[in-house]
Order: structure tokens, then C-alpha cells, then sequence
């Protein structure tokens, strides 16, 4: 089974996230930035899958030269090899054209091996808008089984599980088909340090949008649907407030509670 | 903060990267309840071999990871600065592979050392004896030729991993000749099954207790001859080198606590306030953090001044004697106070200080009291010195030994 991983390089959360003031996109160059966490999930789903057979696992970024970390990342995990796709003209892009982006990579792969599985993280950890997996579905014409918090194929089939707030649900889909997962998925895996060895010999391809046949007016800041139009910091945090109890530090607590909508 | 670094290559950066999300997500949280409880976190090392970090600095065509000592030294100090027992039994894992490692004929390196260093396998190192710790030539322990066997019988002290290993390295006296008082000892890899061959209770430690030290007592315990490593008679020293080494371990798990140590001590003087202010903004207590960096940075030099040498080939020896000294009485001073700038909080079991302090004392005294060590420096200044290499040496050193 040949598996396709979505992969992006965001902002670590731990670090001190902000915009770039000149165009209110989010700062991807003076903050460390690492492999989303949510799709670490996608690429530990990939790797078990294809572990289990036989075939290949090839991670796809779209992002300036730091996403180049989030291929190596993947890939010291265990994935095969890379495309990182790299393009001015995409600084700024919204989902719809991220998906677009996608979609023609995943085309031009696929002239050579078409995938088996397309498979996403539920969203990025920076955007977080978690509608990208079911664009690309669309544009590459494959079924979408999202929000899997277990996967498994057999045959020609895939098959997830979704939880949702009242029910859990089961969901197949044929093959090809594009899937994203959950953190309640799996486990990721750490790299260990062959792995680290092993993924400098692994080829990374490096696409701009010519490559690709896309128009550039298609994509970036300019062709977004929406756009950051102001940003503040969030202020610090207010004190908390003290609940002193005089005989009646339950009925205080309980009401505090019930005000927040808790209870 | 975790402390700046500078790696030779982008894998060997990659690496420390990898240990620090480690440490953070698996052994931090684990910490102080194993500490607490004294449970040894066998499981942990299985995954530190399976991530590769147990035979890092042996070469990879035996199974291990072909690193410097300059960059496995950094790893150890990432383990120790949120977990020192983590730091000690990878150290010591090292140490107990040295022998078979570095004396071991070809046959004898296929068949243990993959296992050893892919971390299937936990070793331990037996050396000293009740009678016989820093003056190991002193040593009772026998092991006697039998047909085309050794039986080995006699008592070893302060094994750490003792009883929870599953091989040991270990020294023997083959020869009783008074005239061969050190030559008379020889190493042999025995594994932990082994008929007669028994652990203690674990010892009641001050601290540490999360890593496991007993007496291994060997009632007439058998082992084949190719279980010898090396010649009959090498074993004082091999033990010897192997502790060189392990003493640069020591110093590079000390560095690391004593960092763990300031870390706490910063945070915590970040948020506490007295008369109106942070303490940290307190000259009084920004000094003694002031010192505790000064500490910590100088031992982390003279950690890696003692390394690079060794990765050249160079002798090291008196340098890893001063990094395990200055290390080590460096971890012992930033520990305390760091106890101290907690004040009252530092000095109870909520917080980690304490713990650390009292893991700090005893690496003062393992691989070598810093006595020995002091020993071992002022011996070595009778002897030429004043060589001058240049990085160049160090380049070729690494291309080689990859």
C-alpha cells in the first residue's frame, strides 16, 4: 500500500507565537517551528499501515525552506521520502488554496504511483480551521472519512472510527481514499537514531508551482478568502478570585461554578 | 532553560533534539514518584536502546551509534538534567559493554554486543568488594580455570543495576601469586542466569533510589572460558579504562543535575516575590544564581575539553579525573543552593531540589571518590604533559572512527 501524508510546519505553541505586523500572516520566521503535533498522528497511522504490508509512505508540506523540518521529521520517523513544495507566491494562502496546492501535488505523484490513502491530521495546530482534509478530498475526487480515532484497511476497503459527543460511528470508504485522524489514534512514534541516520539518504523532492501547472494568482495572500485584518495580544490573565469560607465555602463554590456554566 | 549547545553534526543536533522531547514527555513526569517509590524503570532503558541511545558512543558496525564522546557526553547531561538515575544506568550500561567492546575477539562481539548496545540486554559492572573499593588490587573475589571453565566465588559491592541486569562485567582474581597483586585479575561477561550467582536486598541509599545498587554474590558460578575477555590478567586493566570513560559519564550526569538544579532555582525565583520583589532581582540571591551558572558551565568545559580528547585518541585520563572532580563538587555546591534559594519549599519533599541535593552527594564518591580522583591528578603531574594538536586532528580523528 502506497500512503500519502499531509504534513505542515507550524509555530511551536510553546514559544511566542505572533503575526508579522506588514501583512498580519502568522510569523513562521522568527519562532522555532516544528512538525504539527496533530499530524505526527497521521504519519505514525501511515507508517503502521504500510509496516504491516509492503510500500511506501511519501510526505507532501507546502511552506517556506523551515518546512523542510517537518519532512526530516517524518521521515526520521520512518516515512520514505518527501516533497516539499516551496513557492513565494504562496506565502499568505488560505485553506481553499492550500487544498489546491495539495490536490496538484498529489496528481503529479500519483502520474508515477497513485496513492492508496491520502491521509491529514484533524488540523493544523497554527490555523486550526481542520477543513483542508475534506477539500483535497474533493478536488482529488476521493471519498473523505474523517476524524478517525482508529483505522484500518482491508482489501479494498478503509475503515474508521469516528467518536463523536453521542455516538460512535463506523465509517468505510473503498480505496483510493483520503482519511484524517485523531490524536486518540495511535501513539507516535519517537525517531530513534538510525532513523535519524537513514533519513539524510532519503530523497526529499523540492516543487515550486511551476512545477505544478498552477497558476500563481490562484494562490497567496491576494487570492485568500479571508484575511487577518487586526491582531492584539491577548492580556495577561486577570487574578483569580478568592472564595473565603465562612460556613458556606460550598454553596460559594457551587454557585461560582454554576455562573461559568461548570455545573 | 535547557543549556545552549554546539554539536559537531546536524544528526548529532537532531539527536539531542530528540533526547530532550524524551526526557521531557516520558521521564519528567516519572521522575519523582520512581524516586519516591524506588522503582526501577527497567522498561525506560528498553526504549532508550530501542531509540539507539544505550550504544551510542560504540561503533556502529558492532550495533552502536558511532558518536563522539563529545556528542554522547551532551546526551547523557540532557538524561540527567530531568533524571539522574536515567543518566547513571545509561552511563553505567556503557561502562559494562566496555570490556567486550574494546576486548572482545570478533566472535566474541557478534554474538553479545548487538543485543547489548540495541538495549535488549541491561548490563552491570562489578568491581568493587566490600573490602575492595577504591584500592580494587585488593579485591578476593576468584575465578578458577576448570577444564574449559571459570568458577567464580566471591562477593561484589555496589552494583548498580545489581539484581535487575541481565549480564555483568566482571573482575576476578585468577591468579593468587602475591607478586601478581594487580596483574593477577582478570574480566569475564557473565550473564545474569547464571547457576549460583544471587543479589542482595537493594541498598537503602540516600538518594538515587529510583537506580538499583546491590552486593552480587557469586557462590561457584560457572561460565565458559570464551567468556574471558581479553588475556588472563588484563582485567585490572580493562576495568581501569573502562572507568576513564565512565568517569567522564559521571561528570557529564552531574553537569546535567546541577542544570536541572539551577533550572528549578530560576523559575522559582522568577515567581516568588519578597519585599516587593522578585527574589531573583534580590543581589543576595541573583549572585548565587550567578555562581551556579558559572559552576555549571565551567564543569560542562572541562566535560568536553576531557572528551574531545578522547575522540582524538589523545590521552584523557587526567582530564577525566578533573571533569569528574569539578563536575561532580560542582553539582554538590549548585544542588545546595538550590535547596537554598527555595528556602523552606526547597528543604520538603514537594519539590525537587532536595532530591536532587542527595543524588549529587554520592557522585562524590562513585566511579572513583573525588579523593581518587585528586589521586589520580597529582600523579599524572609528574609525568610530560604540554602537548600541542590542532582541530584538524580532531576531523580525521571523527572521519575514522565513523
Amino acid at each position: 500500500m502506497n500512503i500519502v501524508v499531509c504534513v505542515k510546519h507550524v509555530p511551536d505553541a510553546q514559544g511566542e507565537r505572533t503575526f508579522n505586523a506588514s501583512d498580519n500572516t502568522v510569523d513562521r520566521e522568527n519562532v522555532d517551528g516544528l512538525l504539527s503535533e496533530l499530524d505526527e498522528y497521521a504519519v505514525e497511522a501511515a507508517l503502521t499501515l504500510v509496516e504491516a504490508g509492503e510500500g511506501e509512505v511519501t510526505i507532501v508540506t507546502v511552506g517556506p525552506d523551515a518546512a523542510a523540518d517537518a519532512i526530516k521529521k517524518s521521515l526520521q520517523m520512518g516515512a520514505h521520502k518527501g516533497v516539499h513544495v516551496n513557492d513565494e507566491a504562496i506565502h499568505g494562502s488560505d485553506a481553499i488554496a492550500t487544498s489546491l496546492v495539495l490536490a496538484e501535488t498529489i496528481k503529479k505523484l500519483s502520474a508515477e504511483t497513485a496513492p492508496d490513502l491520502v491521509i491529514t491530521g484533524m488540523a493544523s495546530t497554527d490555523g486550526a480551521m481542520g477543513v483542508v482534509p475534506a477539500m483535497l478530498a474533493e478536488r482529488l475526487g476521493l471519498p473523505a472519512i474523517t476524524y478517525a480515532s482508529e483505522l484500518s484497511v482491508d482489501g479494498g476497503t478503509a475503515r474508521i472510527r469516528r467518536d463523536g459527543d453521542v455516538s460512535t460511528q463506523t465509517i468505510e470508504a473503498s480505496l483510493p481514499a483520503l482519511v484524517s485522524v485523531t490524536d486518540q489514534i495511535n501513539e507516535p512514534r519517537y525517531p530513534s537514531f538510525k532513523g535519524i541516520m537513514a533519513a539524510k539518504k532519503k530523497p526529499v523532492e523540492q516543487w515550486a508551482l511551476a512545477d505544478l501547472g498552477v497558476d500563481p494568482a490562484q494562490v497567496g495572500l491576494d487570492a485568500a478568502w479571508s484575511k487577518v485584518e487586526s491582531f492584539a495580544a491577548r492580556p495577561p490573565r486577570t487574578a483569580g478570585e478568592i472564595v473565603v469560607d465562612e460556613g458556606d465555602g460550598g454553596t460559594k463554590l457551587a454557585s461560582f461554578l454554576a455562573s461559568r456554566k461548570f455545573i | 532553560m535547557p543549556a545552549s549547545r554546539v554539536l559537531p553534526t546536524e544528526e548529532a543536533a537532531d539527536l539531542i533534539r530528540l533526547v530532550r522531547e524524551f526526557a521531557a514527555e516520558k521521564l519528567a513526569p516519572r521522575a519523582a514518584q520512581a524516586e519516591a517509590e524506588g522503582a526501577f524503570p527497567r522498561e525506560i532503558f528498553r526504549t532508550l536502546g530501542a531509540l539507539g541511545i544505550l550504544g551510542l558512543p560504540y561503533p556502529e558496525a558492532d550495533g552502536g551509534g558511532g558518536q563522539p564522546y563529545e556528542v554522547y557526553l551532551q546526551v547523557l547531561e540532557e538524561l540527567a538534567s530531568v533524571w539522574a538515575t536515567i543518566g547513571v544506568g545509561t552511563s553505567v550500561h556503557a561502562l559494562s559493554c566496555y570490556g567486550l567492546a574494546t576486548r572482545g575477539t570478533p566472535e566474541q562481539r557478534e554474538r553479545w554486543l548487538p543485543d547489548l548496545l540495541g538495549g535488549d540486554l541491561l548490563g552491570g559492572y562489578c568491581l568493587s568488594e566490600p573490602q575492595a573499593g577504591s584500592d580494587p588490587g585488593a579485591m578476593t573475589t576468584k575465578a578458577v580455570r576448570e577444564g574449559d571453565d571459570y568458577v567464580i566465588t566471591g562477593t561484589k559491592a555496589w552494583v548498580t543495576h545489581g539484581g535487575e541486569a541481565d549480564y555483568y562485567m566482571v573482575m576476578a582474581r585468577t591468579s593468587d601469586d602475591p607478586a601478581e597483586r594487580a596483574a593477577g585479575i582478570s574480566c569475564f561477561l557473565v550473564p545474569a542466569d547464571a547457576d549460583g550467582l544471587s543479589a542482595d536486598p537493594p541498598e537503602h541509599k540516600m538518594g538515587l533510589m529510583g537506580s538499583t545498587t546491590a552486593t552480587m554474590r557469586f557462590d561457584h558460578v560457572r561460565v565458559a572460558s570464551d567468556r574471558l575477555l581479553g588475556a588472563e590478567g588484563d582485567g585490572l586493566k580493562i576495568a581501569l579504562g573502562g572507568l576513564d570513560s565512565g568517569r567522564l559519564g559521571i561528570a557529564a550526569v552531574a553537569t546535567g543535575l546541577a542544570q536541572g538544579a539551577l533550572d528549578r532555582a530560576v523559575d522559582y525565583a522568577q515567581e516568588r516575590e519578597t519585599f516587593g520583589r522578585k527574589i531573583s532581582d534580590h543581589q543576595g540571591l541573583a549572585f548565587v544564581l550567578a555562581d551556579m551558572e558559572a559552576a555549571i558551565q565551567s564543569a560542562r568545559a572541562v566535560t568536553l575539553h576531557a572528551a574531545r580528547l578522547r575522540d582524538q585518541g589523545m590521552p584523557f585520563s587526567r582530564e577525566a579525573s578533573i571533569a569528574k572532580l569539578v563536575a561532580t563538587d560542582n553539582a554538590m555546591k549548585v544542588t545546595t543552593d538550590a535547596v537554598q534559594v527555595l528556602g523552606g519549599y526547597g528543604y520538603t519533599r514537594d519539590f525537587p531540589v532536595e532530591r536532587y541535593m542527595r543524588e549529587a552527594k554520592v557522585m562524590q564518591i562513585f566511579e572513583g571518590t573525588n579523593q581518587i580522583q585528586r589521586m589520580v591528578i597529582s600523579r599524572s603531574l609528574a609525568k610530560p604533559s604540554g602537548t600541542i594538536t590542532t582541530t584538524a586532528a580532531t576531523t580525521t580523528a571523527h572521519e575514522e572512527s565513523h
